[in-house]
């Protein structure tokens, strides 16, 4: 059958309207997050089937409660909707809304209809209009509002198909603007817009007038043109507002003849549960509570597929090992890949159980409760009440934390919260914790219950934490930034949440991770193996220069093909590295081999173990199985024979995790969202600073 | 004379005009506009952020932003 070119419709809609459970609906799994060229912000895109010759390509656009941004999120919805050049511009706009905030969900409709794009108004959970005694005169508000409405309820998966089959007619829909807002606000005034942009529709130039920061596809003329206009008046904050308040008043006009409350109907949960979630005491209590629930199931539950995960892929290296012929390309993926691609499988149950928790309390609204909870509190270490999203997500990986930070509107408060954002402990660094406490610290109880390593990995996030609020409190001090924050926050009705929106949400989410941290660690680990199992000149002599040493020696076959490995691995190209940066890490109790996983972990931080295990095994003679953890027990300093992973060269190395700033993706995502590289580099340096002085004091003090 | 910040918890009263200069464009977006009534229907445990109900919409905003909102009290 003949293919018509994809329709390319865009979703637009308030916040907690059930906007992405509608793109949910449409698209299935079928969706892609990349980013926009240019602008930093996650496009959200799936692809739908309408007919069998018609499909379309769905762009889910973050939800705002006005077309005018007010954070770097929100900028799409204008610059989507704005800039007809775009390769995403769409053909028809579906603008969702609700039915118990449909006066506020109509103000974006209301602007978004004046810009002549086809559009269609769907209003959702109308499966709920009586339980709530709501009543919408459907005929009445459509001739009001010059459009098609389509009622959905997007849980159920009703209305889907009428929506679909709309979107087949979107060529006749009516595209006149609602309202004539020049007149009400001011005649002269826009009678000059109106001259100086004959090319541009109204509505669109005074978009572009106002919001001419936000628009990056404006060309130089435009810009001065702009700047122009801009000069002769004054008064264009005022006229917003007089825009504002007119639209709700003809919004009020419409709703009063067509949209009836029945008040006896209306429940009280909200208010009850919001007497118990934000009470002064049981409020903290619980969120408390719900912060141990996410830890205890980080740490405990998730650590049995973790060890199965653990043991399938040490078996399936030996099963390469001994099932493929010996050589470079057996050991490479024995020893290079697949320990690898295990490295990042192990991290699936803790990041896919956390992304499940923080979807699950945005889903109930419960999230915008804590931020209201925790407000008061976050100022005084100059952060917002929605700071805390980052901080909590932060324990799974910092990356998606800052990026999440993006919808705190202050410029201070935003900045502080992803420059200390790295210190909470992000589940890569829980392999390198969890390897090392196992090294260093007796599995006994201590009172009767508390599990004495269980406690030492509590204390790293214990310390984790207080760096973030204490560095927080000093950048606090220090900047000097002036900024003009408005903290407004939607509480939103609380809601049961969507198993299909969750399962999609942490599918999507622990997908990107994997993939994204997954690249990164695989060609790391080839590289590491390279590195390792080759080198200059004394390399390759190895077992002569072995062999004429040992000549005297009695030793048996094993000892000395030991002793030929680790001869290879100290003049391998990693081991002339490693002791070339040896004289710097040795105040803090490591050897070279420490070094290099340290070098390497930059990278990413799970690599620690990964590194060692790679050097480990390169290291080693053949058929041993003995676990990495063996390994590191069994490893003794050469010079000295003591033991390398000792309890102060252990907790020093735990200490320098807790404080370095260890991870390109993050380096990386700092530089983007602050759009300068002061930020990160400031991180990366003074982190940096405070890991290797902590570390090398708690060396000294314990050795 | 009144703003949103000395309500008590369940008081209400009615917008009055403001100065468009001290209030910002999203918290009139967000439906918190004169002549409409205000419910303060909860306080933060350390009495900021409030929490209110306002021409349908139900928001948090901080102390020094509703202390620029005149009202008359109901």
């Amino acid at each position: 059958m003949l293919q018509n070119t994809p329709l390319k419709v865009a979703l637009v809609g308030n916040p907690n309207t059930g906007k992405t459970s509608l793109f949910n609906q449409l698209t299935g799994l079928k969706q892609k997050v990349g980013n926009y060229p240019g602008i930093t912000v996650d496009k959200k895109q799936g692809s739908c089937k309408i007919t069998d010759s018609q499909s379309a390509i769905i762009s889910d656009l973050p939800g705002t409660y006005s077309i005018n941004p007010t954070s770097l999120d929100e900028t799409l919805v204008l610059e989507t909707l704005l800039d007809t050049e775009n390769k995403d511009f769409p053909d028809a706009v579906i603008v969702v809304a609700e039915i118990e905030n449909l006066k506020r969900n109509l103000l974006l409709f209301s602007q978004i209809k004046e810009l002549s794009i086809p559009t269609v108004l769907v209003i959702n959970m109308a499966d709920q209009l009586k339980r709530k005694g709501i009543s919408i005169d459907i005929d009445a508000l459509e001739k009001e509002l010059k459009t098609t409405i389509i009622l959905i309820s997007a849980r159920k998966k009703q209305g889907i198909d009428a929506l679909k089959a709309e979107l087949l007619n979107y060529k006749n829909w009516d595209t006149t603007p609602l309202l004539n807002i020049a007149d009400k606000i001011d005649a002269c005034f826009f009678k000059q817009v109106k001259e100086d942009f004959k090319d541009v529709p109204l509505y669109k130039a005074w978009l572009l007038i106002t919001q001419q920061e936000y628009c990056s596809f404006l060309s130089d003329d435009m810009h001065k043109r702009i700047d122009e206009i801009k000069n002769s008046c004054d008064a264009i904050k005022k006229f917003q507002h007089k825009e504002t308040i007119y639209r709700y008043q003809r919004i009020n006009e419409i709703l009063k003849t067509t949209y009836k409350v029945d008040k006896s109907k209306a429940t009280d949960t909200r208010s009850r549960l919001d007497a118990i979630l934000t009470h002064r005491v049981f409020g903290y209590a619980i969120f408390a509570g719900i912060l141990f629930l996410i830890f205890q199931s980080i740490f405990d539950w998730a650590s049995l597929p973790m060890d199965l995960i653990d043991q399938f892929f040490a078996e399936l290296s030996s099963f390469a090992k001994t099932n493929m012929t010996p050589g470079v390309f057996t050991n490479l993926i024995a020893e290079g890949i697949i320990p690898g691609i295990g490295g990042v499988v192990i991290f699936i149950p803790q990041i896919a159980i956390l992304f499940l928790f923080i979807a699950t309390l945005e889903e109930t609204g419960y999230m915008s409760r804590v931020v209201f909870l925790m407000d008061k509190i976050m100022r005084r270490f100059g952060m917002s009440g929605k700071s805390v999203i980052p901080l909590i997500s932060g324990t799974a990986c910092s990356i998606p934390a800052i990026m999440a930070a993006r919808n705190i509107s202050g410029w201070k408060e935003r900045l502080i919260t992803i420059l200390v954002t790295p210190f909470t402990t992000c589940s890569a660094r829980i392999p390198v914790y969890a390897i090392i406490i196992s090294l260093i610290i007796p599995d006994e109880k201590v009172l009767g219950i508390f599990n004495l390593q269980g406690l030492a990995l509590f204390a790293l996030y214990a310390i984790g934490f207080a760096a973030a609020i204490v560095s927080a409190m000093l950048l606090n001090r220090i900047l000097k930034i002036k900024q003009r924050s408005f903290f407004i926050i939607e509480m939103p009705n609380y809601k049961i949440p969507s198993i299909k929106n969750l399962v999609i949400t942490v599918i999507e989410k622990t997908k990107a991770f994997v993939f994204g941290a997954g690249k990164i660690i695989l060609a790391l680990s080839i590289i590491l193996w390279f590195l390792a199992s080759s080198g200059p000149a004394a390399y390759d002599n190895a077992e002569t220069t072995i062999n004429q040493q040992s000549e005297s020696a009695q030793l048996s076959d094993d000892e000395l093909a030991h002793k030929i490995a680790s001869y290879k691995l100290e003049n391998s190209y990693i081991g002339i590295m490693g002791k070339t940066i040896e004289p710097v890490i040795k105040p803090l109790g490591y050897d070279w081999k420490i070094g290099i996983a340290l070098i390497s972990s930059f990278a990413a931080r799970e690599v620690f173990v990964g590194t060692l295990a790679t050097i480990y095994s390169v290291g080693d003679d053949g058929e041993d199985t003995a676990t990495i953890k063996e390994r590191m027990r069994a490893e003794v300093h050469p010079e000295t024979g003591e033991k390398i992973f000792n309890f102060a060269s252990g907790m020093s190395l735990m200490m320098y995790y807790v404080f370095a700033m260890q991870c390109i993706g993050t380096l990386a995502i700092v530089k983007r969202e602050t759009n300068s590289w002061k930020w990160p580099i400031l991180q990366v340096v003074g982190m940096g600073i405070l890991a290797y002085i902590t570390a090398m004091i708690t060396f000294m003090i314990l050795s | 004379m009144h703003t949103i910040a000395n309500l008590n918890v369940g008081e209400r009263g009615i917008i009055e005009q403001f100065l468009f200069e001290s209030i910002p464009l999203q918290l009139l977006e967000m439906g918190c506009l004169p002549g409409q009534e205000v419910k303060l229907i909860q306080l933060a445990p350390l009495y900021d952020p409030l929490y209110i109900k306002v021409n349908g919409s139900h928001l948090a905003i901080r102390k020094e932003t509703a202390a620029q909102i005149k009202i008359s009290k109901l």
